[in-house]
């Protein structure tokens, strides 16, 4: 059978495993698709190459397609998110100078407290907290606007937020320019690995169950093209899957730290897919449950409520009213997700909003054959977004 | 007489960057910066107000610019990613060369698209450059890892220098391989074996 080649790029990061895993697995294969990968060496080229068709799929912040929904920050095309490919994985650190602060004022560093961390973080800070996040369109900047908006900082207006790409992250930190940051993994590890930083919180931390990264395509290709979004849906679904298994960590890390994808050794990349990452150049180690999920509990469901929460926060920001929030909403493509694993019989939610962070306890909903479990979703706030409010 | 555009040139390396003012100078009378130091980018370029950014896609630090469309206050001016949509072809082939663009808003498309041919173009020649020079790397080290390989093989089979290559490129037809990669396979078993 000959395959059909299918361009796709990511950014070299942990959470960019489920296109890897489904080219180097045959995954990709299995669905008659050359699957073929591009490092791209920032956010906003990789957005460019797929919004102007030198590749037709993109590993992008879940953020990008509803910005450009929006219209904000000059996006030349319309973009869907045709999955989720993966639920949390960020971590906010800060450098070695500040967590020396933190601990003499008697910060414990448990890496699960949002309301101890932020607290404990501004009183070390000398003027405006300078913070580096890799792209002003990323749930790295909402996590970290929402998390220090909660505790009574003006964010972002009272904060000194730089834009930094992932892999630069830590030497823009061993540099001083920055005293803390927001970023994916691996690089928040490296930071630690390079004696420059420690780690204060997981992103999940902040919002229990955030969509980090999404399946991005053009909204004309995935109109023109169904059967093969079809088929990419199903492979990158079935490489989440494999990636959900616990036995298949060590194997992922491997296939990652290659040369050609992330290039950082495995042992690093295991610490965030097993969820248990070395916080402090001292060696502390924390455990964290999800800190990556790819997989289980319907985590790669496009929930339109998730891109929802993400309209209103950017419109709020940038000045937009709430009726254009609404219609960006409409770039995270459940019907798709559906249409595409319908013959895979995969039970999937009813409803394709929900109320984000409601979910306290694993609750079960109603599904197509039945009901399935989805996890919990709380802020750390205990804040409840409606995507429906009443008008 | 149509007044000067003020043009900012990000770019860390000092030759590539003279090459690109001179072909912008080629297309017209222009006011040309060059930023070279990633630290505050964004911040540099809005001090300078440009009318035009222009930026190599493959610079980590393009990610920074973005930091330009979303300013908005009363003295910035705002500055969007060059989107002529009546020119589809225009913004394809920069695409292409790996050059990307931050346009003010407003700027006529037959005042940009002079100074866009000119960056294309130098583009098109660094990017060829890089190409051939990554293709002579590969070639060169190529080359080293297949002597070694027939050095190997006229030591342990005793014969000659030909026969040795013959012998390789016989096994690389027969398997489907690249002659560099049974050379590579020979080098790496005769490491093990010694």
């Amino acid at each position: 059978m000959s395959l059909t080649v299918l361009k796709a790029g990511f950014i070299p990061l942990v959470d960019a495993a489920p296109f890897i895993v489904a080219r180097e697995l045959g995954f990709a294969e299995e669905e008659g698709l050359d699957l073929q990968l591009s490092r791209a060496p920032s956010w906003s080229t990789l957005r460019d190459w797929v919004a102007l068709g030198q590749i037709d799929a993109a590993h992008l912040l879940s953020p990008v397609p509803v910005a450009a929904a929006l219209g904000l920050g000059g996006i030349p095309a319309k973009l869907n998110a045709l999955s989720v490919l993966s639920i949390n994985g960020n971590v906010v650190g800060v450098s070695t100078v500040l967590a020396d602060k933190m601990r003499a004022a008697g910060y414990r560093f448990d890496f699960e407290d949002p309301r101890a961390a932020g607290p404990a973080l501004m009183a070390a800070v000398d003027g405006r907290l300078r913070i580096g996040v890799p792209f002003p369109f990323s749930m790295h900047a909402e996590l970290l606007y929402y998390w220090l908006g909660a505790i009574g900082i003006q964010a972002p207006q009272g904060l000194d937020v730089r834009t930094i790409p992932p892999p630069l992250m830590a030497d823009a930190m061993a540099r001083g320019e920055i005293d803390a940051f927001c970023v994916g993994e691996p690089w928040g590890s490296i930071a630690v690995e390079t004696g420059v930083g420690a780690l204060i919180l997981p992103g999940k931390a902040i919002w229990a169950r955030a969509p980090e990264k999404v399946l991005a395509v053009r909204e004309s290709w995935a109109d023109e093209e169904p059967d093969l979004a079809g088929q990419l849906v199903r492979a990158i679904w079935r490489a989440g899957r494999w990636l959900g298994q616990e036995a298949n960590q060590t194997t992922a890390s491997e296939l990652l730290s290659r040369p050609e994808y992330l290039d950082v050794s495995a042992e690093v990349l295991e610490r965030s897919l097993s969820g248990r990452l070395v916080i402090t150049p001292e060696g502390d180690l924390r455990a964290c449950n999800d800190f990556v999920v790819f997989h289980e509990n319907s985590a790669a469901f496009p929930w339109r409520s998730q891109a929802a929460w993400i309209a209103e926060r950017l419109a709020a920001r940038t000045g937009l009213d709430r009726s254009t929030a609404r219609a960006a909403a409409q770039v995270f493509r459940a019907d798709i997700y559906r249409r595409a694993l319908a013959s895979l019989h995969v039970d999937l939610p009813g409803a394709s909003e929900k109320l984000e962070g409601a979910i306290t306890v694993p609750t079960e909903v109603a599904s197509a054959s039945g009901t399935l479990i989805l996890a919990p979703d709380p802020f750390f706030d205990g804040q409840i977004f409606d995507p429906a409010p009443e008008s | 007489m149509q007044e000067t555009l003020s043009i900012v040139v990000v770019e860390q390396d000092r030759d590539r960057a003279l090459l690109i003012v001179d072909s912008l100078r080629d297309s017209g009378v222009h006011d040309i910066f060059v930023v070279s130091e990633e630290t505050a980018l964004a911040r540099r370029i809005q001090e300078r107000n440009p009318d035009i950014v222009l930026v190599d896609m493959a610079s980590p630090s393009r990610d920074m610019l973005e930091e330009l469309s979303l300013a908005s206050g009363a003295t910035e001016r705002p500055v969007a990613m060059f989107v002529d949509q009546s020119d589809d072809g225009l913004t394809k082939a920069a695409i292409e060369a790996g050059v990307s663009a931050y346009v003010v808003d407003g700027l006529r498309p037959e005042r940009i698209k002079p100074i866009m041919d000119a960056a294309i173009t130098r583009f098109h020649m660094f990017q060829r450059m890089r190409t051939e020079l990554e293709a002579t790397k590969k070639a060169l080290e190529e080359r080293k890892v297949i002597d070694r390989a027939k050095g190997i093989l006229m030591k342990a089979r005793k014969i000659d220098e030909d026969e040795a290559y013959a012998l390789m490129r016989k096994t690389a037809m027969t398997q489907g391989r690249k002659m560099a990669d049974v050379a590579e396979a020979i080098v790496t078993a005769a490491g093990l074996l010694s």
